[in-house]
């Protein structure tokens, strides 16, 4: 099983819904986020090309923070799920600093937080990733990359996309359709 | 003009400043790491020569410096955790790809090493020195046996614990001026040299600062040698490899580092340490003292600047 996620950017109307429903399935604190829109405006006036994404913590297959992490607290889980125990977690931030795409935060409550794919408290269950389910241009898609008829499957076989920084070595397992 | 603009909804005040996680905690440790690594170095190097009696302050004197400088330098590391209470769990788990588990299982074994090698000489500091209990007497003859021994440990462990406090930073790929094998002999060097230094700042004899100072000055030497190693490594490598170079060359951290550690760190104490040997008359604590500011300034610089150098996606 190798859980991983789509993200439409010709579709992606950086509405921040993602964003929200993440807070709030997750009581993220105020003012932090586990995912985040960027908008990226490329070009020469009045030639200008916009792309916006929905990102969060990629899944790495081959990922630093698990990596770094002294204690273990950081690991993967089903489906190559990158989680952190909190109770392992000494808040050293050796993870924080070892993320090339800045998906990670230190909780107010002393350790490290970051996107779950929702995978204990939904995904277990049946149910998409919070993020996903509510996107009302519906440019999110998840699953088993494993399963070649999940929704995530079917779009990377029909489309063109591209992941961040694959250079940086990290096998980033989230999917910009492009 | 072809431009790209950024907008990230990650910008807000509680997520994007933080991610600069480690501040003055961390390179503090590295110096007080280095510097204890260094002085421990050289206790065991004099001791398994035979040299003991010869640079009494190297082996005897300067170790009393470490369990202090360690104490120290763990105090700070604790500061820095956010998660204080779980700091245990450092200590259920051995983990070899990550170099801060196996940095911390170094500290466990070079603490009590550093605190065995005072024990051992705190009779020639405070000769009326009374272990009181038969089994502290017994302790401390079965130590003194086997000191040889405890030596080589000694030499291997603070050669990891040195080389260790580079490899901490050089594992993270994110950061690409940190991204350096160079960083952990590099790092090495510097605590060697400021070992050797502190150990010039120490004695009052002649023949040792100056053993100790041509020392001090072989290790300059291969430390500007790593630092340029660095650099051309830096500027023949990938784009986000050169832009982490150019922080130093032209960048925000130019003036700091040229001026604070490779003139005032690096080369200044060294020609100070060449004319003292040739005899001329220095104060003697000036060349070590700089040596120190220098490695100081090294930790500090390569901490911020790198969490200053990233990826760009």
């Amino acid at each position: 099983m190798r859980y991983a996620m789509a993200v439409d950017t010709k579709k992606c109307v950086g509405c921040s819904d993602c964003v929200v429903a993440c807070q709030t399935e997750n009581k993220v604190p105020i003012g932090y986020c586990r995912d985040w829109i960027v908008e990226v405006t490329d070009g020469t006036y009045p030639q200008l090309e916009i792309e916006i994404r929905s990102e969060r913590c990629n899944h790495c297959d081959n990922s630093p923070c698990v990596r770094c992490c002294p204690t273990g607290a950081s690991h993967y889980a089903d489906g190559g799920v990158v989680l952190v125990t909190h109770e392992a977690c000494i808040g050293c931030g050796a993870c924080i600093a070892s993320c090339p795409y800045d998906a990670r935060y230190p909780h107010p409550d002393g350790y490290v937080d970051k996107c779950t794919f929702c995978l204990e408290n939904r995904v277990q269950k049946g149910l998409n990733p919070a993020c996903v389910s509510v996107c009302p241009t519906k440019c999110l898609y998840f699953g088993d990359l494993d399963d070649p008829n999940s929704p995530v499957s079917l779009v990377l076989k029909k489309r063109k996309w591209k992941t961040l920084i694959p250079e940086a070595g990290t096998d980033p397992q989230l999917y910009f359709l492009v | 003009m072809r431009e790209e603009l950024i907008i990230s909804g990650r910008m807000n005040r509680l997520v994007d400043p933080v991610l600069n996680i480690w501040h003055w905690h961390i390179p503090l440790y590295l110096f007080l790491g280095g510097l204890a690594a260094g002085i421990l170095f050289f206790a065991a190097l004099v001791t398994i020569q035979g040299k003991a009696d010869k640079y009494p302050t190297a082996a005897k004197l300067a170790p009393f410096l470490t369990p202090f400088l360690l104490a120290l330098g763990l105090l700070a590391l604790f500061l820095d955790l956010n998660h204080k209470l779980y700091f245990w769990r450092l200590y259920t788990t051995i983990r070899l790809e990550s170099p801060m588990s196996w940095g911390a299982w170094t500290l466990m074994v070079v603490t009590p090493l550093s605190l065995i090698w005072c024990a051992l000489n705190i009779r020639e500091i405070f000769p009326r020195w009374d272990w009181k209990y038969p089994i502290l007497f017994k302790t401390e003859a079965f130590f003194k046996n086997n000191l040889l021994t405890i030596s080589w440990i000694m030499l291997v462990f603070s050669l990891i614990l040195g080389v260790y406090t580079g490899i901490l930073f050089s594992a993270f790929n994110a950061r690409p001026l940190w991204n350096t094998s160079i960083l952990g002999p590099l790092f090495l060097t510097s605590g060697l040299s400021t070992g050797a230094a502190a150990i010039v700042l120490m004695s009052k004899q002649q023949t040792e600062r100056n053993y100790f100072a041509r020392i001090d000055l072989m290790l300059i030497g291969i430390e500007i040698f790593l630092i340029i190693h660095m650099f051309m490594g830096f500027l023949a490598s990938t784009q986000v490899h050169i832009e982490a170079a150019q922080l130093f060359l032209g960048g925000p951290y130019t003036t700091v580092f040229w001026m604070f550690v490779f003139s005032f760190g690096l080369v200044v104490p060294a020609i100070l340490e060449i004319l003292e040997l040739r005899g001329f008359h220095m104060p003697h604590w000036l060349a070590p003292s700089l040596v120190l500011f220098g490695g100081i300034m090294l930790r500090f610089i390569m901490a911020y600047a790198g969490q200053a150098s990233r990826w760009l996606y």
